[in-house]
């Protein structure tokens, strides 16, 4: 079974091989396309075996574990990869219409494969030290994506978000270096056992901590977030829209990994910090947002906004509250790419992304308006839209703790980024384009336009879909949920498998 | 042998942060550097010491005679090593055309990306 695992990490990197090679030539960026569209194939032949059989593990080279590097699928893997080979094939047919030929010969698609495989690899090991190497590739490739076509504001961008992400990469691996030191295993589902009975439970809980800030300051939480907004307003539009999807989660999705396999000695503690950073990361996020005056710079900080739920989920730590986290995890990602790309088009239209500089979209492209409505008001949590499902579970995991003050902050964090939609929408959209101001609505070629405006489409019908139809979803979180909650399943998949 | 890895690993940590807290950027890098090599230095001290018994299997044997150094935190170390270093040129590169660019590493010069609020568009 081990193929099923392998091929949603050798596609992007084959691909990135092969698009490298083509990188002068106009079939490179069809073969960034091919691949991503192979990708998502196979992605969903693993969520299939995965339905199919529960977890599934693979032992790379026939190391049996806890020695070798094991590839692991259970549900939120699983969900994790598909919905990565989602927002890939989307970004790829994103990136037709937007970066131009200067930058894909400098191997722009063959960097963009990378940084797909390294998230995907980043969900499927079910080994530390792996996790460090795929958090690496992912890094290398997202720094080069960050700073690639040059200018001053994406090498300033690109110095802070390189010197943030290195810190925290040195204090996640001088956790994975204690955490050896203590327990003498890597493979996470034996460290689960060697974790509970190690005697100096305290240097765990250290150790826990350590682990915290290293994945917090990925997934951008409180007070750890100061890369991002200074950041993911500074690349291409494709670039940026893949990052506020994918990067932060896998931040998220190590936590939650983390922090349900292995460090469960002392949730009293290492989850009331969680949930405290939680509720501040969603405040100081969505007050952020609404001091920017530029698309992307709100979009930016309401990411810093959502992760709060996502980590509120973990914190929480009910059986409803993480399966809220997992189905916030995946609506947040189509949601938060798709406006990310909304914004790229706004620019195309309209030539910038500064609010007081723009507007009159409304009546320009109302396609565009209509397609903008559906993921920020999904964000905002209305009803019907995905959005809406994933804070009501959230926002019902709280009450029936008795957390009301949770519950309050989530609904006012709510309110407020509907302000920002709203700002977004009467500024952008509403408002008259100002005079002087580049209107200049047709710009683009059609076959651009076609190009950016599809994935949007695509991400916006399946926003609409989980929110019309939410039961499969919610049940599949519910799975997911009681898997991260009760390993034993995942601890025998990996420990039992014969090579 | 521990005590002693652990003062240096202390003292390369002290180092790096004093260079880190800098506002210019190389100094920054070099902070980074220092902090690279105390935690390599973290996990290799954390495979236990052992001295002067290298992992080796003699010849006809299949698994080693005795008490032997811990072989996995070395592979551990030399992985960070090679990703550190790939890192750090990374940073490096960027800093230099960063300089080349805008004539500054100073990281509160650094305002394109965030220009101040009163500063002309």
């Amino acid at each position: 079974m081990s193929w099923v695992l392998v091929m949603p990490i050798a596609v992007p990197f084959a691909t990135a091989v092969v698009a490298y090679l083509a990188r002068n030539f106009p079939a490179g960026r069809w073969i960034s396309v091919a691949g991503s569209a192979l990708s998502l194939i196979v992605s969903a032949l693993l969520m299939i075996a995965v339905l199919d059989q529960g977890v599934i593990a693979a032992q790379m080279s026939n190391w049996s574990a806890p020695f070798g590097i094991t590839l692991v699928a259970d549900y939120l893997s699983a969900v994790m990869v598909v919905i990565t080979a989602i927002t890939g094939l989307a970004t790829a047919i994103y990136a037709l219409g937007e970066i131009p030929e200067s930058t894909e010969r400098l191997g722009f698609h063959a960097l963009f494969q990378t940084l797909i495989a390294g998230v995907t690899g980043a969900f499927l090991t079910g080994d530390l030290f792996n996790l460090y190497v795929w958090f690496e590739v992912m890094l290398i490739a997202s720094f080069s994506l960050l700073v690639i076509g040059g200018g001053k504001e994406r090498l300033d961008a690109g110095i802070k978000y390189v010197a943030l992400n290195l810190v925290s990469t040195l204090v996640f691996l001088s956790g994975i270096g204690l955490l050896y030191g203590v327990t003498g295993t890597l493979n996470m589902a034996d460290l689960r056992g060697a974790v509970a009975a190690a005697e100096n439970q305290g240097l765990i809980t250290v150790i826990a901590m350590m682990f915290m800030v290293g994945f917090g300051v990925k997934a951008a939480v409180f007070p750890l977030f100061f890369w991002l907004p200074a950041s993911y307003h500074t690349p291409y539009f494709a670039i940026s829209a893949v990052f506020a999807g994918l990067l932060t989660k896998v931040g998220v999705y190590a936590l939650m990994r983390m922090f349900t396999l292995v460090f469960v000695g002392d949730v009293g503690f290492t989850h009331e910090i969680l949930l405290w950073v939680s509720l501040l990361t969603m405040f100081t996020g969505v007050i952020g947002a609404a001091a920017q005056m530029d698309f992307r710079k709100i979009l930016s900080f309401h990411i810093i906004s959502q992760i709060g739920y996502m980590t509120l989920g973990l914190a929480l730590y009910t059986p409803l509250a993480l399966m809220g986290g997992v189905f916030y995890l995946v609506h947040h990602i189509i949601v938060k790419a798709n406006l990310f790309f909304v914004a790229g088009l706004a620019k195309q239209y309209t030539g910038d992304t500064d609010l007081t500089r723009i507007g009159g979209l409304y009546k320009s492209a109302p396609l565009l308006a209509a397609l903008f409505i559906i993921p920020a008001f999904s964000l905002a949590g209305f009803p019907p839209l995905s959005g809406f499902w994933a804070k009501y579970l959230i926002v019902k995991a709280a009450i029936e703790l008795d957390y009301w003050f949770v519950a309050f902050v989530s609904l006012l964090v709510g309110l407020l980024t509907i302000y920002s939609m709203t700002k977004i929408w009467g500024y952008a959209f509403w408002k008259p384009h100002p005079e002087g101001y580049d209107p200049t609505p047709d710009r683009a070629p059609a076959r651009v336009t076609t190009a950016m405006i599809t994935p949007i489409a695509a991400l916006a019908a399946m926003t609409i879909v989980i929110g019309f139809y939410p039961e499969p979803f919610v049940q599949f979180a519910q799975t997911a949920a009681n898997q991260l909650l009760d390993p034993s399943d995942y601890v025998t998949t990996v420990l039992g498998v014969q090579p | 042998m521990e005590s002693l890895t652990a003062l240096i690993i202390g003292a390369l940590t002290a180092a790096s942060v004093y260079m880190m807290l800098t506002r210019s950027f190389m100094r920054f890098l070099f902070g980074l550097i220092l902090l690279s090599n105390a935690v390599n230095l973290t996990i290799f001290a954390s495979g236990r010491m052992t001295k002067g018994a290298p992992a080796l299997v003699p010849y006809g044997a299949d698994a080693p005679l005795g008490i032997v150094g811990n072989a996995l935190p070395q592979a551990l170390v030399l992985t960070a090593i090679v990703i550190g270093f790939g890192l750090l040129a990374f940073a490096l590169a960027l800093a230099f055309e960063a300089f080349r660019r805008t004539g500054t590493v100073d990281t509160d010069e650094l305002r394109y990306a965030e220009p101040k609020e009163d500063a002309p568009k």
